[in-house]
């Protein structure tokens, strides 16, 4: 049991990865993507290749899925985002299918249908963390969580940060006040791809396989159900929102009722907290971060 | 919205081009069904797009089901004996499919949509997408993910013109597309509610102020859109098979169709869904891309056409109002 319980907070920590990079795009700018499947595929590919095929090591796989990840970030984002927000969700979405149809069809470099067996174990200054044992895996993942939610929460109270949710508000103000707003959406969107990449990676030495099948776009509606019950532009709620979702989805395997609960229970539920989140609670459970005031002293008011 | 059966969208495309006219005929004739039926589904797009300015993503979902319950329908009424009976029987079946999407897309706007016109842009998309993803993995629950295939009973043995030879299915398709095309034309631009749609997308606030209730247009847009896409859906049973993630493919084409139109363009969606048939088609058959990548013609095309004309082949270009 605890075993089971450390496997759905290990998942947690791969997919808050990716619900912090949809956080950025979703949270801040406003903006419906619905691709970080496709990114965790390709993250998942990379070090699933450079691992078996060609021995490389898994911490420099990881620099490599980043690079790759955001490239097609940009590939995707410069098109579409110089143009309304909704044409993204519909590119997103192709993009995502298409990752996948290349990743079954590829044979000779993703081996298609039956995907990459035997990644090699994670080593760290000599020792393996092995997936087996939960514990150094899971303080693995989560370290890499701790990395990025600095990392983000630095990136959005910076001037990007600021930008982009000038930009969710009023676009064109935005623009008028000299944001370039094509540029920031684009840095935005590689963001996010990139850390999904990386989400990916870790995905890969957990499972030590890759195929095709994990990737479907399940796995995007999941990450974007994180962001919007946890709370749009706050990156703690979307790391609770991603333990939420984990544990629902593990429900039936939790308390042994996978006999009586159908398999696609868990996906309704998920339309279900999208449609219902929207209508009584858009800012999600915790909602959105406020800025905190700057902190004066000796304030006029405190003098009166 | 996606999982179970492989994704297929579209119908099968029979041989491989050659070279001679009446091959290019065949292959025109081919294209030109697919993409009647692209155009049916991107109407309802077009027109949801036209008055409320959001892309429904159930649009698809709500496609799949009309098929199931057309599908249900015939079998349910054909009876056992091959006649003219069968041949309504289809017609009522496929009835009985558009009144019951329309019904869905009615109450889907009513429930998840309409609490969202006034909250952000961002609200209403993600509402779509969690519809979209009730009404395929529902239809996987109740129906199993298992693909099934309308038993319409009478011989698709080809008709020979010359060199091309089409399928009565075809045929029957084509005749469908139009009649409903020029149904809708008329009906938009003649009738009363066609003239008050017409205001409504224009601007809606102006169009309250003359008398349009607005609330009864949307809900009636969305249900021809629906009946629209249910159409497409029983004319797809016809040739490929019926599952439960069927519209997410399809209904992504069709989109595709729509901008390439023009979005909010109801002549437009017509011609980009025919476009878009005629190049799946021709892709296939005269460039020699491989069939296995069929799909992704329709995004290589979304991503050109929004590089080089975003506001579609007869869209306006539109100046965003502060």
């Amino acid at each position: 049991m605890l075993n089971f319980l450390l496997l759905i907070f290990i998942y947690t920590g791969i997919y808050a990865l990716m619900a912090i990079g949809q956080n950025l795009i979703t949270g801040y700018v406003g903006l419906l993507s619905l691709t970080q499947a496709g990114f965790f595929a390709i993250g998942s590919y990379v070090t699933a290749i450079l691992t078996v095929k060609m021995g490389v090591n898994f911490w420099l796989t990881i620099p490599v899925a980043i690079l790759i990840s955001a490239f097609f970030g940009l590939l995707i984002g410069l098109p579409t985002l110089r143009l309304r927000g909704d044409y993204l969700a519909i590119a997103t979405l192709g993009f995502g299918e298409i990752v996948r149809n290349i990743l079954n069809n590829w044979d000779k470099l993703t081996n298609g249908p039956m995907g990459i067996q035997r990644i090699p174990m994670v080593t760290l200054f000599g020792h393996t963390i092995s997936p087996y044992r939960k514990w150094g895996f899971l303080i693995l993942v989560w370290s890499f969580v701790l990395i990025a939610y600095l990392l983000f929460q630095r990136l959005a109270k910076s001037r990007l940060g600021r930008a982009l949710e000038a930009i969710r508000e009023d676009e064109i103000a935005a623009s008028s006040m000299g944001i370039n707003v094509t540029a920031y959406k684009v840095w935005a969107f590689i963001f996010g791809a990139a850390v999904a990449g990386v989400a990916g990676s870790l995905q890969a030495v957990f499972i030590l396989s890759v195929a095709p099948g994990v990737f479907t776009f399940m796995v995007s509606i999941m990450v974007l159900c994180m962001v919007v019950l946890g709370g749009m532009g706050n990156f703690k709620a979307v790391i609770l929102g991603a333990l939420i979702i984990q544990f629902i989805s593990y429900f039936p395997q939790l308390t042994g009722l996978t006999n009586v609960i159908p398999p696609q229970f868990k996906q309704v539920l998920f339309g279900l907290i999208l449609v219902v989140m929207m209508i009584w609670r858009p800012q999600g459970i915790l909602g959105r971060e406020q800025r905190s005031a700057p902190w004066r002293p000796f304030s006029k008011r405190r003098a009166k | 919205m996606m999982c179970g059966p492989p994704l297929v969208g579209g119908l099968p495309i029979k041989e491989p081009f050659v070279g001679s006219i009446a091959e290019f005929f065949q292959h025109l004739m081919n294209g030109l069904t697919l993409g009647g039926i692209y155009a049916l589904i991107a109407l309802g797009y077009t027109m949801v797009y036209g008055i409320l300015k959001f892309i429904n993503f159930a649009h698809g979902d709500i496609l799949m089901v009309g098929s199931y319950i057309g599908l249900f329908a015939f079998n349910l009424i054909k009876g056992q004996t091959l006649g003219p009976w069968t041949f309504i029987a289809f017609f009522i079946a496929m009835l009985a499919g558009m009144a019951f999407s329309a019904g869905l897309g009615v109450v889907i706007e009513r429930v998840a949509y309409k609490p969202l016109r006034k909250a952000t842009r961002l609200a209403p998309l993600l509402s779509a997408i969690g519809v979209s993803f009730i009404l395929s993995n529902m239809a996987a629950w109740i129906w199993g993910t298992k693909s099934r295939k309308l038993d319409y009973p009478f011989k698709n043995t080809p008709i020979k013109f010359g060199g091309v030879s089409i399928t009565p299915h075809q045929i029957l398709i084509l005749v469908v597309v139009v009649i409903m095309m020029i149904a809708l034309k008329l009906f938009v631009d003649r009738s009363r509610i066609g003239k008050a749609m017409r205001a409504t997308s224009l601007d809606q606030d102006t169009a309250k102020l003359m008398g349009v209730k607005v609330d009864q247009i949307i809900a009636i847009t969305f249900a021809i859109g629906s009946a629209l896409a249910a159409t497409a859906g029983f004319l797809i049973a016809l040739e490929i098979k019926v599952y439960p993630s069927m519209g997410t493919m399809t209904g992504l084409k069709a989109f595709v169709a729509a901008v390439v139109g023009g979005i909010g363009n109801i002549s437009g969606a017509m011609l980009g869904g025919i476009l878009l048939g005629l190049l799946e088609t021709f892709g296939v058959a005269l460039l020699g891309i491989p069939y296995g990548l069929r799909d992704t013609i329709a995004f290589v095309a979304l991503i050109l056409i929004l590089l080089i004309k975003p506001e579609g082949l007869l869209g306006k270009a539109e100046k965003e109002k502060v």
